[in-house]
C-alpha cells in the first residue's frame, strides 16, 4: 500500500473548514483516552473544564485576562508570518513590553504628569517590543541572518534580564523579602472592565480589526502578501523588501510589546515572577491555526485561554493536574499540522504489488 | 503512428532498452502517449521534439522519477521495473539532467560516489580519487577530483554529471539538452567523449531540439510531438527538413506579420556599463548600444554569458559598477526596481513562476500588481477590489488567458497561460521600453505564437523592445537588430537578416 | 588554583552531558534538513518518564530505554507532520515542544504512588552514580573528565564517533547531502524522506537520553521544568557547533561552564552580576550566527545546510 498526494486543481475551501473541526474532536478523543488510561472520567474532566473557562461571567473574565495577552501576540506573530519573516520572538518581546513599561511606571511618576503616565507606559513598552523585534529585522535585512534562531535566542536574554531586574536593581527595598518591584502608581493602572479583564482587551479587539484592515484591503497588505508569498516576485515588481520588513517587524513587536505592557499595568501592576507563561509560544500556534487571519486569532486565542483556565479549574475541583490544558492545546494541533496539507493536495491510496517486486533481473553489468 | 518494427534490420546490434506504450500524464495534461522506445548496444539515439513534446517527461519515467501509468520496460530483453533513481542504475541506465545533480558544497569526488550502493563504510577516497582520474583520461574529461563543485564552471560540472555515470558502471546514458548550456568547442568535446563511450559498447539516449546535433551525432532519431511518437527515423536516411516538418508538424516556421521597419528616438541607451561579480569578474563588460522606438533588439548567445544580467540591470535589479543607463535621455543608472518601473520599463523575467506571478494569489491579484500603486485601483490608500475584478475580467478577455475564475491561485494555471498573465500585466502597464527575457521559452506552439505577435504589436506600436532569447529562430523572425553576448560583451551587433551560421560563430567567440 | 579549575571542569562536563547528548542528536536531525524546536517537550517527557520507570523498577537500563523510546516517539511525529504531511516545521516543532512540557507536567502528578497522592516530585530512586577511575581521576585538571557517571562517559566516547560517522562514512556523505540538495540525492538514488526520518528519530533518541540524565544523574528526581531551557540551548548550540558533532562539545563547556563559573564567582562574592553571566550564551551564539552568516555570504561551506526546515517534493509538473 502506497500512500501519495495528488496536487488538487484548485484549494479546498472544504478541507480548510474541516479541518480544524476534525482536528479538535480528534484531540477530544485522543485526550479522552488518555484520562481514561489514568482512570479519570474523561466526560466529568470536560464538563469541569468548560464550567471552569466559560460557566459564569467571572470564569469567563479570566479567561479573557489569558486571552488578552494570546490575542495580541498572535496579531503580532502574524504580522511577522505575513511576510514568512519567522519571529518566534513574541514571547520576548512581550517582556521587553513589560520591562518598558514598568520603567515609566515606576520612575517617570516623578516628573510625568499622572494624566499621560498610563499612555506614555504602554507607548514606552510597545517601543520596547518593536526594538527587540526590530534588531532580528534589521540583521536579516542588511545581513541576511536567520530570523528565527535570532529572535528565539533573544527571548531568553529578555527572561534573563527580567528576572533580573526584579529580583535586582528595581526590587522594593520595603517589600520584605518579597522579590519583586514596589507597586506602581495607581495613575499607571490599566482600568478594569469586569473582574480581572482589563482595557487591554479593548486594545487587543482595535488592533485586531485595524490589522484586519490593513491585510486585506490596504496597499501595505497586498505588498505584505506578495513578499510573504514570492520574494524575488515583488522585488521584481517594485516592492521594497527590506523596508517592509523592517516596518512590519517594527509593528509586530510593538503590538508584543503592548500585550507586556497591559499585564504590567493591568493586572500584578508590579514587577514579580511570572510574567511571561509562555504566551509568545502559544501565539506562533495560535497564528498558525488562524491562517494569519486577525479576525480569527480572537477566537482562536479565547479557546486556547479557556482550555488553560479549564485547565486550572480542574485541578481545583478534581485534582487533575491543570496541564490538562496544555496537553489538550497540543492534542488540537497535531491533527491541524497533518490536516493542512489536503487544502492543496488530496490523498490517494494506491495498491502496488510490483513496487515490491525487485528490479534485479535483467541488470546489465 | 509510424511506430511499426519494420524498420529494425537484421544486422542491427542487439536491443538493449525497449519501452512500450508508455503513458504518463499530469492533472490536465497528457504527457506521454503510448510512446515506445528502442535503444540498440553501441549506438546513439536522438529524442527530438520541441518543449513540451514530452521527451524530458519519458526519460525521467526510464530512470525512475516519473512513475508511468501504463506501459512496459525492457532491458536486454526482459522486463524490469524501476521505482526510483537507485533501480535505473541498478540496470545501468543513467541521467546527465538539464539541471545538474551535484551537491555545491561537497568535492567532485565525495559526489561521484554519492549515493553508490556497492561503496565501503567509510569510503577510501584516495582509491576514489585515483579511479576518477583514470576515467577522466581515458575519455578526456580533464576533471580533477578533489576541487569542490563551487568552483567549476557549467562545462565542467557537465563533465563531472558524465564522469560521475560511467564511474557507476553506466551502460546506457541519458543526456538531456547537453549541450544548450556549451559552447560550440565544448559540444564538440562531448561529441568526442560519447563517441568513445559508444566505441566501447555503451549507448546513449539524447534529448534536444536541435535539428543539425541529431544529424551529426545520432544513429537513431524519434520524433515525439505532444506527447505521441510521431516519427522512427535512421539518422543517414533523413534530412533536417524533414525532421523540422515531423518535428512542428508544418513545413515552415510560423510567420509573424509585422509592420516596416521605421524606427523613431533613442528609448534606452547604455554607456560603457560595466558589471562586476562577487568574485570580481566582469559579468557585463563595456556594453554600448541604444534601442530605438519601434524597435526590437534581440539578444543572442549561449546561456550565461551576460544576458540575464543586462536584462537585470536594466530593470533595476543589480546595480552596475561603472557606466551609465539613460532612458529617454533622462539618467537612470542604479536605480531601484520601482523607479525604473515609474519611468515607463516594463519586464517579462526569465524565470516566469520564480520571478513573475506569486503562485498563492488569485489570477486578479497577479494582473494588478502593477496598477495596484495607482487610481483607480487604490484611493487613499485603500484596495477597490471591484476595480481590480475589473481590470482582471477585461485582460483575461484580452489575453484570452485560460482561467477557471478570477479567484484562482495563478500558479494552478498552465505555462502558456502564466507567461498570458504576465505579459498581459506588462503589456497594460508599460510606458516606452519593455525587457523580455525569454518569453517563449518552454510554451507550446499556440502560446509561443501569441506571446511572439504581442510583442512585435508593442514594437508596432512605437515601444522600444529588448528580446532575450536562446532560440535563434525566434530571434531571427521578430527582431530588427541581433546583438550577440559572449562572456559579457556585445561580440556582434548585426541586421537581423544576417545568416544563422555567421550569428552561431559569434555565439562561440569567434567573429 | 588547579583544584578549582578541575572542579569548575567537572562540574561543567556533568552540566554539560545532557546538552551534548541532545546537540549531537539535532545536529544530525537538521543535516538531514529538518529543524526540530521539540527538543525542549522531548527533554522534559524523557526526563519524567525515565524518571518513574527508574522509581517503579530499580532498573536504569530499562530507565534509559524508555527515554530513548520516548524520544523516538515525539520525534517520529514530528518527521510524520513536517516530512510527509509536510507541515510548517517550526510550528510542528513548536507544538511538540508545547505537548510535551504540559504532558511531562501532567504524568508528573498522576503517575506517582498513592502515598505521594500521585505526584513524582520529592521521590528518589536508582540513578547513575560517579565511576571514578582509579589513578586517572588525580590527575591535574584532566582527572575531571575521570570522575563522571557512565553516560557522560558515554558521550564523550559518542563525539569522536559521531564525527567520524558523519564525514568518513557513505552513510554520513549521503545524509549530508539530503540536507544540502534533496534534489541531488534523490537523483543519485538516496531515499530522502527515508533519511529524513531515520536522523529525525535519532535525534530525538538522542534527546531523550539528555532528558534522562538530568533525571536520573544531574539532578536525580522529578521536578517541574526540570530542563531550565536546555532544549532550547541546544538549538543554540548546534549552530555553535557549526553543524560538526565534534564542536558541540565547545558549546556544551561555554553553557555548562557558565554555570559553574557563576556558582564559584558567587560563592566568592565577585561583582559580575548573575544575570549578565547567563545571557552570555544567547548573546555569544548571536554574535556567532552573524559571523557564520557574514563568511557564507563570501564562501560556502560553514556546514549549515541549505535544504534546513524545507520539505522535499519531487517536481512533478
Amino acid at each position: 500500500m502506497r500512500i501519495h498526494f495528488e496536487k488538487r486543481k484548485t484549494y479546498s475551501a472544504k478541507a480548510s473548514v474541516l479541518t480544524p473541526v476534525i482536528s479538535f474532536l480528534v484531540s477530544l478523543i485522543l485526550t479522552a483516552v488518555m484520562l481514561a488510561a489514568v482512570k479519570i472520567n474523561p466526560a466529568e474532566v470536560y464538563a469541569a473544564m468548560f464550567r471552569g473557562a466559560f460557566g459564569t461571567w467571572r470564569d469567563f473574565s479570566e479567561t479573557l485576562v489569558k486571552a488578552i495577552p494570546l490575542i495580541l501576540t498572535s496579531l503580532g506573530v502574524a504580522t511577522a508570518f505575513k511576510l514568512k519573516f519567522w519571529n518566534i520572538g513574541a514571547e520576548g518581546q512581550l517582556v521587553l513590553g513589560g520591562i518598558g513599561a514598568s520603567w515609566v511606571a515606576l520612575f517617570a511618576s516623578a516628573w510625568l504628569p499622572p494624566a499621560i503616565l498610563l499612555p506614555a507606559a504602554i507607548i514606552v513598552g510597545a517601543v520596547a517590543g518593536s526594538v527587540w523585534a526590530g534588531v532580528p529585522a534589521l540583521l536579516k535585512v542588511k545581513l541576511g541572518v536567520d530570523e528565527t534562531l535570532t529572535t528565539l535566542m533573544l527571548n531568553y536574554v529578555a527572561i534573563i534580564a527580567y528576572d533580573g531586574i526584579y529580583t535586582g536593581p528595581w526590587r522594593d527595598p520595603d517589600g520584605f523579602g518579597f522579590p519583586g518591584s514596589a507597586m506602581f502608581p495607581e495613575a499607571a493602572w490599566l482600568p478594569r472592565l469586569t473582574g480581572r479583564t482589563h482595557a487591554g482587551l479593548i486594545f487587543a479587539l482595535i488592533i485586531a480589526a485595524v490589522l484586519w484592515f490593513a491585510f486585506y484591503k490596504t496597499k501595505w497588505g497586498f505588498e505584505l502578501q506578495m513578499i510573504g508569498n514570492n520574494k524575488k516576485a515583488a522585488r521584481v515588481l517594485g516592492v521594497n523588501i527590506g523596508r517592509n520588513i523592517i516596518i512590519a517587524l517594527l509593528i509586530s513587536g510593538a503590538i508584543s510589546g503592548i500585550a507586556g505592557a497591559c499585564e504590567v499595568t493591568g493586572i500584578a501592576r508590579r514587577l514579580q515572577q511570572g510574567l511571561s507563561l509562555g504566551y509568545g509560544y502559544t501565539a506562533i500556534i495560535i497564528a498558525w491555526m488562524s491562517r494569519l487571519n486577525p479576525a480569527v486569532c480572537i477566537p482562536v486565542s479565547i479557546i486556547m485561554a479557556g482550555l488553560l483556565v479549564g485547565g486550572d479549574s480542574v485541578q481545583i475541583m478534581m485534582g487533575v493536574p491543570s496541564a490538562m490544558g496544555q496537553v489538550m492545546q497540543g492534542m488540537i494541533l497535531f491533527p491541524m499540522l497533518a490536516g493542512s496539507i489536503f487544502s492543496e493536495y488530496r490523498l490517494r491510496l494506491s495498491r502496488d504489488s510490483a513496487a515490491t517486486a525487485a528490479p534485479t533481473e535483467g541488470g546489465l553489468a | 503512428m509510424k511506430a511499426d518494427d519494420s524498420h529494425i534490420d537484421k544486422n542491427s546490434p542487439p536491443m538493449i532498452l525497449e519501452m512500450r506504450g508508455i503513458t504518463k500524464s499530469f492533472p490536465g495534461v497528457t504527457a506521454n502517449d503510448n510512446v515506445n522506445l528502442e535503444l540498440f548496444k553501441g549506438e546513439v539515439l536522438a529524442l527530438l521534439g520541441e518543449n513540451g513534446a514530452g521527451k524530458s517527461s519519458l526519460m525521467n519515467v526510464l530512470v525512475g522519477l516519473y512513475r508511468p501509468d501504463a506501459g512496459d520496460i525492457y532491458v536486454n530483453g526482459k522486463k524490469v521495473h524501476i521505482h526510483s533513481p537507485k533501480d535505473s542504475m541498478e540496470l545501468g541506465i543513467g541521467m546527465v539532467h538539464q539541471n545538474f545533480k551535484l551537491v555545491d558544497t561537497m568535492t567532485v569526488a565525495e559526489n561521484v560516489i554519492l549515493g553508490e550502493q556497492e561503496q565501503r563504510f567509510a569510503p577510501k577516497m584516495k582509491e576514489v580519487s585515483t579511479r576518477i582520474r583514470e576515467i577522466s583520461d581515458h575519455y578526456g574529461l580533464n576533471v580533477a577530483p578533489d576541487c569542490y563543485i563551487s568552483e567549476l564552471s557549467v562545462g565542467e560540472r557537465q563533465r563531472v554529471e558524465i564522469l560521475k555515470l560511467i564511474y557507476r558502471g553506466a551502460e546506457i546514458l541519458i543526456l538531456d539538452e547537453p549541450t544548450a548550456v556549451l559552447t560550440p568547442q565544448e559540444s564538440q568535446d562531448l561529441y568526442k567523449t560519447i563517441r568513445q563511450m559508444t566505441s566501447e559498447g555503451k549507448s546513449a539516449i539524447f534529448i534536444t531540439h536541435k535539428m543539425d546535433e541529431v544529424i551529426r551525432f545520432s544513429d537513431w532519431v524519434r520524433v515525439l510531438k505532444k506527447g505521441k511518437l510521431a516519427a522512427v527515423k535512421r539518422t543517414a536516411d533523413t534530412t533536417p527538413t524533414e525532421l523540422a516538418r515531423l518535428m512542428v508538424g508544418r513545413e515552415v516556421l510560423f510567420n509573424i506579420e509585422k509592420d516596416e521597419f521605421k524606427p523613431g528616438d533613442t528609448i534606452l541607451q547604455l554607456k560603457n556599463v560595466e558589471l562586476k561579480g562577487s568574485d570580481g569578474i566582469k559579468l557585463l563588460d563595456n556594453l554600448n548600444f541604444e534601442i530605438r522606438s519601434g524597435e526590437i533588439l534581440g539578444i543572442a548567445g549561449v546561456a550565461g554569458n551576460g544576458q540575464v544580467e543586462l536584462t537585470e540591470i536594466i530593470t533595476g535589479l543589480r546595480t552596475i559598477d561603472s557606466g551609465s543607463i539613460l532612458l529617454n535621455e533622462r539618467d537612470r543608472t542604479n536605480k531601484s526596481p520601482i523607479e525604473m518601473i515609474k519611468s515607463g520599463v516594463s519586464h517579462i523575467p526569465s524565470d516566469r513562476v520564480a520571478m513573475g506571478i506569486v503562485g498563492d494569489m488569485s489570477v486578479a491579484n497577479n494582473l494588478a500588481m502593477k496598477g495596484y500603486r495607482e487610481k483607480p485601483i487604490i484611493r487613499g490608500g485603500i484596495l477597490r477590489r471591484a476595480r481590480i475584478l475589473d481590470l482582471a475580467k477585461r485582460m483575461i478577455s484580452v489575453f484570452k488567458i485560460s482561467t477557471p475564475s478570477t479567484n484562482t491561485h495563478v500558479k494552478f494555471l498552465s505555462g502558456g497561460n502564466i507567461q498570458k498573465t504576465i505579459l498581459a500585466r506588462e503589456i497594460d502597464a508599460c510606458g516606452d521600453l519593455l525587457v523580455a527575457a525569454y518569453p517563449s521559452r518552454g510554451l507550446d506552439v499556440g502560446a509561443t505564437e501569441a506571446v511572439r505577435t504581442e510583442i512585435v504589436k508593442q514594437r508596432d506600436a512605437g515601444r522600444a523592445v529588448l528580446l532575450v532569447s536562446e532560440d535563434l529562430d525566434e530571434l531571427v523572425s521578430i527582431s530588427d537588430r541581433i546583438a550577440v553576448m559572449f562572456e559579457g560583451k556585445i561580440i556582434g551587433l548585426v541586421d537581423s537578416n544576417t545568416e544563422h551560421e555567421k550569428i552561431g560563430l559569434m555565439m562561440a567567440g569567434i567573429k | 588554583m588547579i583544584l578549582l579549575l578541575t572542579s569548575i571542569l567537572a562540574i561543567t562536563l556533568r552540566a554539560g552531558t545532557s546538552l551534548v547528548f541532545a546537540t549531537i542528536g539535532e545536529i544530525y536531525t537538521e543535516k538531514s534538513g529538518v529543524l526540530n524546536l521539540g527538543i525542549e517537550g522531548i527533554m522534559l517527557m524523557s526526563a519524567v518518564l525515565s524518571f518513574t520507570v527508574s522509581y517503579y523498577t530499580g532498573n536504569l537500563f530499562a530507565a534509559v530505554v524508555t527515554a530513548m523510546a520516548t524520544g523516538a516517539v515525539l520525534s517520529l511525529l514530528h518527521a510524520f507532520l513536517s516530512i510527509t504531511m509536510r507541515a510548517q516545521q517550526v510550528v510542528s516543532g513548536l507544538s511538540i515542544t508545547l505537548f510535551g512540557t504540559g504532558m511531562a507536567s501532567f504524568l508528573g502528578q498522576t503517575l506517582g504512588p498513592e502515598s505521594n497522592s500521585g505526584y513524582m516530585i520529592g521521590l528518589t530512586a536508582a540513578k547513575f552514580e560517579t565511576l571514578t577511575i582509579p589513578g586517572l581521576s588525580k590527575l591535574p585538571v584532566i582527572g575531571a573528565v575521570f570522575n563522571q557517571d557512565l553516560l557522560t562517559y558515554i558521550v564523550l566516547l559518542l563525539i569522536p564517533v559521531a564525527w567520524y560517522f558523519m564525514f568518513r562514512t557513505k552513510y554520513g556523505l549521503n545524509l549530508r547531502a539530503v540536507g544540502e540538495s534533496p534534489q541531488t540525492a534523490d537523483a543519485m538514488g538516496i531515499d530522502v524522506t527515508r533519511t529524513r526520518y531515520i536522523y529525525t528519530i535519532f535525534g530525538g533518541i538522542m534527546a531523550g537520553i539528555g532528558g534522562a540524565h538530568l533525571s536520573l544523574a544531574y539532578t536525580p528526581g522529578w521536578t517541574e521544568n526540570i530542563t531550565g531551557g536546555r532544549g532550547w540551548i541546544v538549538i543554540a548550540l548546534v549552530i555553535f557547533s557549526l553543524w560538526n558533532p565534534s564542536r558541540a562539545i565547545w558549546g556544551a563547556i561555554l553553557f555548562g561552564g557558565i554555570n559553574a563559573v557563576q556558582f564559584r564567582l558567587q560563592a566568592s562574592g565577585a561583582e559580575i552580576p548573575a544575570p549578565v553571566l547567563n545571557m552570555m550564551p544567547y548573546l555569544v551564539t548571536i554574535v556567532v550566527l552573524i559571523i557564520i552568516t557574514l563568511w557564507e555570504n563570501r564562501r560556502r561551506g560553514t556546514g549549515t545546510p541549505a535544504a534546513l526546515g524545507t520539505p522535499y517534493q519531487r517536481e512533478e509538473k
